[in-house]
């Protein structure tokens, strides 16, 4: 049914219809009213489910993590300062090989403190071991979850999964979005039937100590268990389709106009609407113009960029974090995917741009384009405010 | 025909360790209908090294300061499932996790009212990573991190009074319990599990390694620090103080301080033991533990 | 794919930690035993077993040989004896 909803409202109105048994979350800007909503519906006897509100988002994902330990399906939000607090315990839960969605609301890092958004939140924990998937729009970051619940608890994958949304941008904007019915989400999402539990009928015991002649294979089996999900996505999107007529393709990147495209833009997230803007102006003009989605993050679909973009002669990464001293992080995952090809693009360049909330206006986005020459840009800051730089401190 | 013990032996504990004792008075006495959560320190490391397993119980491993946190989750999933009234919880982790990072996510757990038992095993140091200072190494104590010197008698602070800090967040049942009166660790342990919400209890359990005791001497360690007014053994419920258990004769603490090498350095220290026998007389004042 | 991960206690083993004695050993002498069961309370490892008076013995691939059960037996029941002083072995 289509309504015109609050990014989190929507995101709320999901999470019930997946039927989590616990939902567990501390409050922290911008995902506060996903979880507030589902406090209302679970006060209001329209969720099921115990509400478990804790004194910390270490706390929060330690209670999801021993809900779903015990063979519950669970759910939990954070950004930000509570994404890195609860860090650990998402490695834990990655580790353990337990089933989870986690809505994450991209948020800046402090210091200095800001509550705006950008990626680096989420993607400072890519090495987390958890699927990481991000929305453009709302009625994606809806659909992410159904999905994200579908792909974890598969019984091959058993991996957690980050679904993540801009603040603010898709938290606190509204758009149109079908939301399904249950009838059709439940032959979708089956209820969660657990691998292994904490059930006193069949002891188990979860979380042992791997000294050095154990722990190796623990990560290989979980690095070529992302291999899997590449496979699986595109069922599990296809299935989606199927169900709730929204066809996401692959699941792990979107083409736009990429495939006689000069010059592309690679980005996540919600910029990827304005992106779209711009491509749809410049191919107007007669300019050949496109974006490439990353929708999966983790895995990164290296084998879907390569063939997206291998015949592209330019090509621009805009990155919403960095990793400070190195390439930006999406930008080195493009320039990996051609590293001993046969056919590349003549140019990856690499833009930063809406860190701490600043707009990527349409304009932004055309001084990429503008950017985007023969001579590769290693790392350009966008909209950067020179004013605000000093070579030394002073007053 | 023996049914196979809920905690069982094989693990690579030390030698005469109480800890282990304790664990396995514990779990004897909750039941095979119970799920433990456990933190991260000696007790995890030596009963679940891959891959041997000591527990024939449900167990996972929370991470370090999480016992409390991972146990309500548990505890809100079997409720979930209609599983609650059948099934106890059990959140155990040892001082540090308890007192020092694990007291947050305690803290949290006692003011929600999880139906859960949460076990602190009481050995006065981060045993596990090699001894070093915590929240409950008693005065005067030598640690890895508070060792005596030259400007130093060794651990200045004294224990952070957990039991109090449980009892002021109104839960029903504290009790502190001892490894050498290890009947009446089952009966509390049998006790908490009876009564429902959140339930602490902590029980002192001496470490041979990290105390320099011999190892057969755990068992009388642990009644001299009751028998010296040192550690009470006390019951608190719904807020009053319900119980304590009485000494007919206190014992010097100085009996209690030679039998440690932990305490060596204060043995010709008149004026330190002086200090630590004020602790023991305040607590039988407080507690009324004389008789 | 899984790796090392969950373990059913039920197959686990346990090290055979009786290798751990050096110097002693506990000797059950089985003869002035009331059954008062404070030998099976206090071992940490939890290896003594017994029903009836003077039944009484810790499974010796587990005992670690701490001596406790000596130390707390009222009828001083089980001495603490030098390991392979009866010839007999580990």
């Amino acid at each position: 049914m289509k309504e015109f909803l609050e990014g989190s409202r929507a995101v709320a109105e999901i999470i019930k219809l997946c039927k989590p048994g616990v939902i567990s979350a501390y409050p922290i800007t911008p995902q506060t009213h996903i979880v507030e909503e589902l406090a209302h519906m679970v006060a209001d006897g329209e969720l099921n489910a115990q509400f478990v509100n804790v004194e910390s988002e270490h706390s929060a994902a330690s209670v999801v993590l021993g809900a779903v330990a015990t063979g519950v399906r669970a759910f939990t939000a954070t950004s930000s300062q509570g994404l890195l607090y609860m860090a650990e315990v998402l490695f834990n839960i990655s580790g353990l090989r337990l089933p989870l969605v986690m809505t994450c609301a991209n948020r800046a890092i402090s210091a200095p403190i800001n509550i705006w958004n950008d990626q680096q939140d989420s993607v400072s924990l890519r090495d987390a071991g958890w699927i990481q998937l991000y929305a453009e729009n709302i009625q994606e970051a809806a659909d992410l979850h159904l999905v994200g619940y579908r792909l974890s608890e598969d019984k091959s994958i058993m991996l957690p999964v980050m679904v993540c949304m801009d603040g603010f941008i898709l938290t606190h904007g509204m758009e149109t979005v079908d939301i399904p019915q249950q009838e059709e989400v439940d032959k979708f999402l089956p209820p969660y039937k657990p691998l292994y539990k904490l059930d006193p009928a069949q002891p188990l015991t979860f979380g042992l100590l791997a000294d050095p002649d154990y722990y190796l294979e623990t990560r290989f089996a979980i690095q070529e268990t992302f291999k899997d999900v590449l496979k699986m996505l595109p069922k599990i999107n296809e299935e989606f389709k199927n169900h709730f007529g929204r066809d996401y393709k692959d699941g792990l990147v979107e083409e736009y106009f990429t495939r006689d495209a000069e010059k592309v833009i690679v980005a996540m997230g919600s910029v990827c609407g304005t992106i779209k803007e711009v491509v749809d102006a410049q191919r107007a003009k007669g300019k050949k113009a496109g974006l490439l989605k990353i929708i999966s993050y983790r895995p990164f679909p290296y084998a879907k960029v390569y063939d997206a973009l291998k015949d592209v002669p330019r090509v621009a990464v805009l990155d919403k974090a960095v990793s400070p001293g190195a390439y930006a992080p999406l930008a080195i995952e493009v320039k990996a995917t051609f590293s001993g090809k046969k056919k590349a693009p003549k140019v990856v360049s690499s833009f930063v741009a809406g860190l701490g909330g600043r707009d990527i206006t349409p304009e932004s986005v055309k001084e990429i384009f503008s950017k985007l020459t023969q001579k590769e840009v290693s790392l350009e800051f966008i909209d950067l405010k020179p004013e605000l730089l000093k070579e030394e401190y002073g007053e | 025909m023996e049914s196979e013990p809920l905690f069982k032996p094989g693990h690579t504990a030390c030698a005469g360790c109480g800890q282990a004792l304790a664990a396995r008075l514990v779990i004897d006495a909750a039941g095979s209908n119970t799920i433990v959560v456990n933190n991260t320190g000696c007790l995890e490391v030596f009963s679940t090294t891959y891959p041997e397993s000591a527990w024939n119980v449900p167990w996972i491993h929370s991470l370090f300061e999480n016992a409390a946190a991972v146990a309500s989750g548990v505890e809100a999933a079997l409720i979930y499932l209609g599983k609650k009234d059948t099934t106890n919880v059990i959140a155990q982790a040892g001082d540090g996790g308890t007192a020092d990072i694990g007291l947050q996510a305690l803290s949290g757990m006692w003011e929600r009212g999880h139906d859960i038992l949460y076990v602190c095993y009481d050995n006065e140091a981060y045993e596990n990573t090699g001894i070093q200072r915590s929240g409950l190494t008693p005065y005067g104590a030598n640690t890895t991190t508070t060792p005596p010197g030259a400007k130093s008698i060794g651990n200045i602070c004294y224990k952070k009074p957990m039991p109090e800090i449980a009892n002021a967040h109104g839960i029903p049942y504290v009790a502190t319990a001892s490894c050498g009166f290890p009947q009446d660790v089952q009966r509390k342990v049998k006790k908490a599990i009876s009564i429902k919400g959140p339930k602490y209890i902590q029980i002192h359990v001496p470490c041979p390694l990290g105390w320099r005791h011999e190892t057969e001497l755990t068992y009388q360690i642990a009644r001299l620090a009751v028998e010296t007014g040192l550690y009470p053994l006390i019951e608190y419920e719904n807020g009053k103080l319900a119980a304590v258990r009485k000494i007919a004769q206190p014992k010097p603490v100085e009996e209690y301080l030679k039998a440690q090498g932990r305490f060596k350095h204060l043995l010709n220290n008149p004026e330190q033991i002086k200090q630590i026998q004020e602790i023991a007389d305040n607590n039988i004042q407080k507690y009324n533990l004389k008789g | 794919m899984f790796g090392p991960l969950i373990v059913k206690p039920s197959k686990a083993k346990g090290d055979k930690t009786g290798s751990w004695r050096v110097k002693l050993k506990p000797k059950f002498l089985q003869k002035n035993c009331i059954a008062c069961k404070m030998c099976v309370l206090i071992c940490p490892e939890g290896c003594i077993q017994g029903e009836d008076k003077n039944t009484y013995i810790s499974n010796y691939e587990y005992c670690k040989g701490c001596g406790l059960c000596a130390q707390v037996c009222p009828k001083a029941d089980i001495v603490m004896i030098e390991e392979g002083a009866e010839g007999e072995k580990k």
